[in-house]
């Protein structure tokens, strides 16, 4: 009882997050069953910090920072399909500016855009999207799985005809720092993906807008009738979320060195709707950014894993399913009441 | 008559709460037997471990002379105990004769249909036992609510049950509507089932009950036999104290002169939604809002607010022009709102009582101004003592907190965010008389220290008790504005009869 209180887990949201904490421990410890040389680190000339650890951080990175814009999006009691799209978008968009001679043969010319337009003017693009997502969800009254849906056909759409449906190719710093650099020994995604997450976390923990979140997914009316501005505060998140997929498009793009407009970010939402929903937020209603990030690590953890060990790349979907249906079991109150049911009749 | 029901010394706790503890209760055969007592006394959580929703920590249920211990409301159907809720738990859209056997629908021989013939008629057949003639195969949503009430009593009925648990079944009904239900009530009392019927309503109590049981504090205070009771005696042993007390400490009306006038409303209007009104709401005045359901009350209250819009009509603001299209600009103007339906347009249910106390204020002060966790803490931790919210503190989810409460917890959020102006729609619905009397002292405290109100009730009397002057409503209309003596139940029931 007084452990439990320490630990707050009165809290059902805290409850469900630390069974996500589990699940990550669980996914590591097979890790360690089966072969210990997993966890192995070793750091490399330059400072450069490697192993499948520092992996499942590293392309992880993307699915992380989808999951803190949708976390919010998802709380408010909505959705968004489109962020994998979204990531086309931006990624194409950035490919572009590098290279804006690449659909008429030209090479990648010198010197390069500076590199804040690489990375803004596709961000404000992405913005756009995430504005027009939030429109139709809060102005429109579109249901929100509707609405991103069209979002992810279209930007899709968006995103090859940008680039006429070729795979632009471009090489050069400083822009491909961004996916494949260094910082104080871990990768810069890394840094990026981190810097995401404090940020918003303390966003939602230092100004009202997390609870605001909150009272808007519980009751809109309520909130509505108290005098928040819900309709701002929901087309926010939907920005919010569209530009947090933009970067992940710039991450993902400057890592490849080139981008494939069919490619890029294709069911990447449906990892991260998982991680939120692993993570334990509710479908509108109280949040857990933490959980999220763990959830994408599991995620991550996973695929990694099924790389490792050479198992087909198959294998990591049906993984995936397991461990989702597992966390989602252990983190409902019905069936943690029925098993011990279950264990007491047979003892 | 033998006993259907024994419940002997049950006791149990919650986390930080003892909710019931050492319970008697019997029931017997071909009985209705009331069940009261304050919001938090207990009866819900007691109701819900006879029916086997809670498990008992301890305590013996005794079920027809059996040892029972349901482990689920449903294996409590299936043994002969059903409940009908206040909320109904059905579906408007199907028919009434699916309503009644959803979930159990009888099944054609061999083949896996369902058996339409057989469905209908033994869906008329249970709605004929309750004296109803309606056409089953109509949707649930074409009938009126006290329908609706009696399908889901119809469907609890169908499954054999002995005992009927009625869990207010009578708060959106209205008096002839309640008489329909008495007349059903008798019946199957005639037909020797039990009927345990929990209710706020002292009137009702004493009209349909032969014993009443109450409790307090998750305690059982006392049984009486209805037939030899006074309604002081019911009262006190509710509240634990004398009620007379607290009527003559509360009522003593002064009629203090009116301040400044804060809002100012000229023919207002809005085609099919509120005919042409105007009204004058001064600071430290209470204006109550009389009138049937539907009379225009609720109505008034939004167009002021901004939640409806106007087509045409002035508003002016302590003397200022002002146009308000939304909550959001009603509250910069100095205005708040507790709506009528507080479970949905007001609570948020799973966020904290802290946090729901202090949404409006923090709403105000907008998203970056955000009050440090110190100070919202000692805003919660204020109004939960000045307002006396039961809770076990402030981080408990405003959904575990009874009716009372949680009306409690919607005027805390206002007063933290310190308007001049309330408009307070049904402050006192459904909860019981010791909240309400809490509410209703706490609103005349605020018009003390200079708030402005707009009381809107449907008890005539607590309209009556509270405004120095009220506005009479009918069929959208304001019909009559009554001051000072005027202001009695006689004059306002007059004025509505007489429109």
């Amino acid at each position: 009882m007084i452990n439990k209180k320490i630990l707050g887990l009165e809290d059902p949201l805290k409850k469900r997050l630390l069974w996500a904490v589990i699940g990550l421990f669980i996914v590591l410890l097979l890790n360690l069953l089966i072969s210990p040389e997993f966890f192995e680190v070793s750091l490399q000339e330059g400072g450069k910090l490697r192993g499948n650890l520092i992996n499942i951080l590293n392309n992880g990175a993307r699915v992380c920072i989808l999951a803190v814009g949708m976390t919010l999006v998802y709380a408010t009691g909505g959705i968004d399909l489109s962020v994998g799209s979204v990531m086309a978008v931006s990624g194409g968009m950035a490919a572009l500016i590098i290279r804006p001679g690449y659909l008429a043969g030209l090479p990648v010319t010198d010197p390069q855009p500076p590199l804040i337009i690489i990375i803004l003017l596709p961000l404000l693009i992405a913005a756009v999207l995430g504005l027009i997502n939030g429109l139709l969800v809060a102005v429109v009254k579109v249901q929100p799985i509707i609405a991103t849906l069209i979002m992810m056909y279209s930007a899709r759409g968006l995103a090859v005809l940008m680039v006429k449906g070729q795979t632009p190719t471009y090489y050069g710093v400083p822009f491909t720092k961004i996916g494949t650099g260094y910082f104080a020994g871990l990768p810069i995604p890394v840094w990026i993906g981190f810097a995401i997450f404090l940020l918003t976390f303390l966003m939602a923990k230092r100004t009202a807008v997390g609870v605001f979140i909150e009272a808007i997914g519980e009751n809109k009316t309520a909130s509505r009738y108290v005098g928040i501005r819900t309709t701002l505060v929901v087309v926010a998140t939907y920005v919010f979320c569209a530009v947090c997929a933009g970067i992940a498009g710039l991450i993902h793009v400057s890592g490849e060195s080139s981008t494939s407009p069919y490619n890029t970010g294709l069911l990447i939402e449906l990892d991260a709707i998982a991680a939120v929903i692993i993570g334990g937020t509710m479908w509108g209603g109280r949040f857990t950014l933490t959980g999220s990030i763990i959830g994408a690590l599991i995620i991550q953890s996973l695929t990694t894993t099924v790389y490792f060990q050479r198992w087909p790349y198959e294998y990591s979907l049906v993984f995936k399913a397991i461990v989702i249906v597992f966390v989602a079991l252990i983190q409902s109150d019905v069936f943690r009441l029925k098993f011990r049911q279950i264990m007491k009749l047979k003892k | 008559m033998g006993e259907i029901l024994k419940v002997t010394n049950l006791s149990k706790s919650f986390p930080g709460v003892k909710a019931l503890s050492q319970i008697d209760f019997e029931l017997e055969t071909g009985e209705i037997h009331g069940l009261m007592g304050e919001n938090g006394a207990g009866k819900s959580t007691f109701i819900k471990v006879v029916t086997g929703f809670h498990s008992n920590d301890s305590g013996l249920i005794e079920f027809d002379g059996e040892n029972i211990n349901f482990n689920s409301p449903n294996e409590a159907v299936k043994n002969g105990i059903s409940t009908v809720y206040q909320e109904i738990n059905l579906i408007p859209m199907l028919s009434v004769a699916e309503n009644i056997f959803l979930g159990r629908q009888p099944l054609k021989k061999g083949l896996k249909g369902i058996n339409w013939r057989d469905l209908t008629e033994r869906s008329e057949r249970a709605i004929k036992r309750l004296d109803l003639d309606i056409d089953v195969s109509l949707p649930l949503n074409t009938y009126p609510v006290a329908i609706q009430q009696m399908v889901s009593i119809a469907r609890a009925l169908d499954i054999e049950a002995k005992i009927l648990i009625l869990d207010e079944p009578t708060s959106s009904l209205d008096s002839n509507e309640v008489q329909q239900l008495f007349k059903v009530m008798r019946k199957l009392k005639n037909q020797g089932i039990s009927i345990i019927f929990i209710t706020h309503f002292l009137d009702q109590v004493f009209e349909i009950t032969d014993r009443i049981t109450v409790f307090r504090n998750g305690r059982k205070i006392n049984v009486f036999e209805t037939g030899n009771l006074n309604k002081l005696d019911l009262i006190t042993s509710m509240l634990g104290k004398e009620y007379k007390e607290l009527e003559s400490e509360l009522w003593q009306k002064d009629e203090s002169k009116d301040g400044e006038i804060f809002l100012s409303v000229k023919n207002m209007k809005k085609a099919e939604y509120m005919n042409e009104f105007s009204l004058d709401i001064h600071k430290g005045e209470i204006l109550g809002l009389a009138g049937l359901l539907g009379s225009g009350r609720t109505e008034i209250a939004n167009l002021i607010y901004g939640i409806a819009k106007s087509d045409s009509g002035k508003v002016w603001v302590k003397g200022k022009p002002a146009k308000i299209h939304g909550p959001k600009e009603a509250i910069a103007y100095g205005m708040g709102l507790c709506p009528e339906d507080r479970k949905v347009d007001g609570i948020i249910p799973e966020l904290s009582v802290r946090e729901n106390i202090i949404l409006a204020l923090q709403a105000k002060r907008g998203i970056f101004r955000y009050l440090n966790k110190n100070k919202r803490n000692e805003i919660a931790e204020k109004y939960i003592k000045a307002l006396n919210i039961v809770t076990p503190g402030t981080e408990q989810s405003v959904k575990n907190l009874s009716g009372g409460n949680q009306q409690k917890v919607i005027l805390a959020r206002w007063l933290a965010a310190n308007p001049e102006f309330l408009i307070l729609d049904e402050p006192t619905r459904g909860i019981d008389i010791g909240a309400k009397v809490e509410i209703q002292k706490f609103i005349i405290d605020l018009k003390n220290n200079g708030m402005a109100i707009l009381f809107i009730s449907s008890e005539l009397d607590e309209v009556v008790r509270c405004s120095s002057r009220t506005i009479v409503m009918r069929d959208r209309h304001k019909i009559r504005e009554l001051t000072g003596s005027e202001v009695n139940e006689k004059i306002i029931m007059n004025a509505i009869a007489e429109g």
